[in-house]
């Protein structure tokens, strides 16, 4: 039972937190034929940008409303009613994802009251979707900002229709990538279920080919799908940070739901499937219980190095609390935890401590760790510190195939057994190269015997 | 500083800026008072702009006053070097919550800029406003004489709300600052009459170290370097400067206009990049300290540097010789670096016109001949089309643009502030030609671009 700390200071340096626009556009890459809009300065889209395209080495969508001084004195109704025509008309978008943020948010724009107008104004866009969601700068963090955009699509797009006892929702949160979401829908549907992913990053933001060029995302949730959630019989909500949307869910359609903090333990994999099977009728799957005897098997080669390991971890709430999870679930303990945001979660979670902070107070906390976890802002504390690091989170700009890399279900959980492994590994190898009494002699010797064989 | 409107309306209208030149008596409303349009503005914001110009300055501490977006989606990303202190490369910022911004932050940001100091050091403080603590009136100015006075360190305000327009006024407001604040303020240690400033090069990628080593030999001193891999102390001493040297961008051409108006020290506008400009470069600037010795000093280093070039670019100078590339950039870099591709032998049939001033232009279509495509505006859908009718082999274009060409399956080559090679001076010239070869002959483009065996159809 954690006890949850915010360090008292001025100025934080080095955050690890993001602002919530940041998120919302990312909930919103998910679904198929969108465009997200900021309505904000220019700099608010082309910084959330900029991190986006590092971070997944893809073209992204995302406009702004292009906010100036005067039109934020003047309100901004004009410049949301001129960004959508001009969406409309540049980028035939299916849907938009409409988010505020700090500048507007201080200025109050009554968002509600000008969409309704240009709505009035605007007959022909009628049949275009308009989500939106309210995420001040100055409030939560991203992991906040992606889960308010979910729990408006779920507000605003799905319609009641008759049950279908094989469609299930899966709201999965901003800890997964979109690797994940591939596997988790993989995983799902050996079980004869049809699943319905908000957001369905692997069909965005997987990295892939496609043959022509979008100015929208090419994939994703679509709207016809997003439409029918009404209709599902269950919700499986991946991630703590879901379960407000699960829970909006239950009460529009009463569709019941369960929450799965995390996929990337024995038994949090265990529990998914059995869930699984018990909604299907149908048993687990040959390929998921060979899985599992190889992750089981994985779990006795590595543990060697795992056990009483000290890590540290800069992540947001949902993936600390997972990681967190996973780490103990192998033998290995929990130096610092940092995180950006509070979550119900954080009291749960079996360390002392959980910090809401920065880098800096990473930094401090963390000297001494055998392992470092967090995003590639952590890189040049790890160099300081001399402690290894496995990046995860976001962003991840130094490390390639971020789209593609899966840390969930018995498969992707054995891959991050072998790649932790593998680091802990390394040190120690190098620890007995470096502990070696004769190490210098013997170098000394065979340089000796390159001089001589010149 | 105050920034008012008026102060505003005078970096947009920076008189040596050609942006501002009328043409034919009519004004013209070009890129620098150009209003972002809502739903198409793809661009950066005045404080991203603000932050590029200054953060360079390695050994300040740079601390932005907003909320978390602005230094949380931004902090440690830009691309410029340093060779000694990595201060610069910490982010700090006040991370505004709710109360502060119904409150006020005045408060918040005075004790930051004493925790900062407390806790790092730095040179100086660059205190950055955003759009929220603009409109909810905090007092930047004022916070930062009191905690100045208090610290006993420098800490400079920059106003830089990312409402007030575009990077390229942000730029100018980072100069303002400077020249407000810090230029002029100490004295250097001694002087030479070969003495220079280096404007407007940010040390992306190091390419400064490809060029520094060319004026040491050459005995010209480099007082200060505004702002790439800078020192706030250098910055502080570059009013004894015998001359100015704008690199490759109009952006800080308000600190040099000002700096002659103040100090007497005139200026002059150069490129490092390309064989011919880096040339043109050198002798401008022996010409302009006016010492013979040191224009033969000059014609000797050209000679040999060209001699060593020419060799090292041969066997690229073969395999890139009738490459046909699309050019897709800002500004100078238009005409310097289809200078530099002209000097590779290949042939540029686009360009972007988008940020180019008139002189720009006019130097452009020399270089672009008869046939050369001019690019007014562009977005991604137009530059492929262009692309494609110009059977072009190759984008060159700035980062944001790399996928666009990859997804249509054209080589690529990155040009812009967050790429990793440095491409100034001649070292920089071989650097460039290995990687436009690199990707011009990659084996990837045949087998991306070739169909799945089951999707062709038997003949």
């Amino acid at each position: 039972m954690a006890t949850i700390t915010t360090p008292r200071k001025s100025v934080a340096v080095n955050p690890l937190k993001q602002s919530q626009p940041l998120g919302a556009a990312l909930a919103f890459l998910g679904l198929k034929g969108i465009m997200p809009l900021f309505h904000g300065s220019q700099g608010c889209t082309a910084f959330a940008k900029v991190m986006l395209v590092r971070h997944f080495r893809e073209a992204i969508p995302l406009s702004t409303t292009a906010m100036t001084e005067v039109s934020t004195i003047l309100g901004g109704e004009e410049n949301v009613e001129q960004a959508i025509l001009t969406l409309v008309e540049k980028s035939k978008p299916s849907m938009i994802g409409l988010c505020t943020t700090g500048l507007t948010e201080t200025r109050g724009d009554d968002m509600t009251g000008i969409l309704q107008t240009i709505r009035k104004r605007h007959p022909e866009l009628h049949d275009l979707p308009i989500v939106f969601v309210s995420t001040p700068d100055f409030k939560g963090a991203l992991q906040d900002g992606f889960a308010a955009t979910v729990e408006s699509i779920l507000r605003e797009l799905p319609q009641p229709g008759e049950t279908r006892p094989d469609q299930i929702t899966l709201l999965i949160s901003s800890a997964f990538a979109p690797g994940d979401v591939q596997e988790i829908k993989e995983i799902v549907a050996a079980f004869g279920l049809s699943a319905i992913a908000v957001p369905d990053l692997s069909l965005s933001l997987d990295g892939h080919l496609d043959d022509s060029y979008n100015t929208v995302t090419s994939g994703g949730t679509s709207l016809a799908e997003l439409r029918e959630i009404g209709s599902s019989v269950y919700t499986l909500a991946l991630g703590e940070s879901m379960r407000n949307a699960a829970e909006a869910l239950q009460t529009r359609f009463g569709i019941p739901y369960e929450v799965f903090p995390s996929l990337n333990t024995l038994d949090a994999v265990d529990n998914f499937l059995e869930g699984l099977a018990d909604l299907s009728g149908l048993p687990v799957p040959d390929k998921y219980r060979r899985q599992r005897t190889q992750l089981q098997d994985a779990m006795l080669d590595t543990h060697f190095f795992f056990g009483r390991k000290r890590v540290s971890l800069a992540l947001e709430p949902d993936l600390l609390g997972s990681t967190v999870y996973f780490l103990q679930s192998m033998g290995a303990e929990v130096q610092a935890a940092v995180t950006t945001t509070k979550s119900p979660l954080l009291e749960r979670l079996p360390v002392e401590t959980v910090v809401i902070g920065d880098l800096e107070d990473f930094e401090q906390l963390a000297a001494g760790s055998d392992l470092l976890i967090g995003n590639s802002n952590v890189a040049a504390i790890a160099r300081r510190l001399h402690s290894p690091l496995y990046r995860l989170g976001f962003p991840i700009f130094d490390r390639l195939g971020n789209g593609q890399r899966c840390t969930v279900g018995y498969r992707g959980v054995m891959q991050l057994l072998f790649d932790l492994g593998n680091l802990f590994l390394e040190q120690e190898e190098n620890h007995v190269r470096h502990a070696y009494p004769y190490a210098e002699c013997k170098m000394q010797s065979e340089k000796f015997s390159v001089f001589q064989a010149f | 500083m105050k920034l008012t409107q008026g102060k505003i309306n005078e970096l947009l209208s920076e008189s040596a800026c050609e942006h501002n030149h009328k043409k034919e008596g009519k004004g013209k409303n070009k890129s620098c008072t150009q209003v972002a349009q809502p739903g198409a503005a793809q661009g950066g914001c005045a404080f991203d702009g603000a932050m590029i110009a200054l953060v360079p300055i390695t050994d300040a501490a740079h601390l932005v006053h907003g909320p978390i977006a602005c230094a949380g989606n931004s902090w440690g990303s830009r691309g410029s070097l340093s060779s000694g202190p990595m201060l610069y490369k910490m982010g700090f910022t006040t991370d505004l919550n709710e109360n502060d911004v119904i409150f006020g932050g005045e408060k918040k940001l005075y004790k930051a800029i004493l925790e900062v100091k407390e806790r790092y050091n730095p040179a100086a403080v660059f205190v950055y406003s955003t759009c929220v603590t603009a409109l909810i009136g905090d007092d930047l100015d004022a916070v930062c004489q009191k905690a100045a006075e208090k610290t006993g360190v420098p800490v400079v305000p920059v106003n830089s709300p990312g409402f007030i327009g575009s990077k390229n006024l942000g730029n100018r407001v980072g100069g303002e600052s400077l020249l407000e604040y810090v230029v002029g303020t100490r004295e250097p240690e001694y002087t030479t009459p070969y003495d220079i400033n280096l404007i407007g090069e940010y040390n992306i990628a190091g390419e400064l170290w490809g060029v520094l080593p060319l004026f040491e030999k050459l005995g010209i001193r480099v007082l200060a370097q505004i702002t790439g891999d800078g020192r706030y102390q250098d910055i502080a001493c570059s009013h004894r400067a015998k001359l100015n040297v704008m690199i490759c961008s109009k952006a800080l051409i308000n600190m040099a206009r000002k700096m002659e108006e103040r100090y007497g020290i005139p200026y002059i506008e150069e490129s490092f990049y390309g064989v011919a400009d880096m040339n043109r470069c050198l002798r401008n600037i022996a010409a302009r300290l006016g010492d013979a010795d040191l224009q033969q000093r000059v014609e000797q280093l050209i000679t040999e540097e060209t001699h060593r070039l020419d060799d090292a670019l041969a066997p690229y100078r073969a395999r890139l010789k009738g490459k046909r590339v699309v050019l897709y950039t800002g500004g100078v870099k238009s005409w310097s670096i289809i200078s530099a591709a002209k000097d590779l032998g290949m042939e540029v049939c686009a360009t972007s016109t988008k940020k180019s001033t008139e002189e720009d232009k006019a130097r452009i279509r020399e270089l672009l001949g008869q046939d050369g495509i001019m690019l007014e505006k562009g977005n991604a859908q137009e530059l492929l089309r262009v692309i494609a009718q110009t059977k072009a082999d190759m984008l060159i274009a700035g980062g944001r643009n790399q996928y666009t060409a990859l997804k249509a399956k054209i080589p690529f080559l990155d040009i812009n502030q967050e790429r990793h090679h440095p491409y100034a001076g001649y070292v920089g010239m071989v650097e460039m030609a290995r990687e436009l070869e690199e990707a011009l002959y990659s084996p990837v483009w045949a087998q991306v671009r070739k169909p799945a065996p089951w999707d062709t159809e038997v003949i």
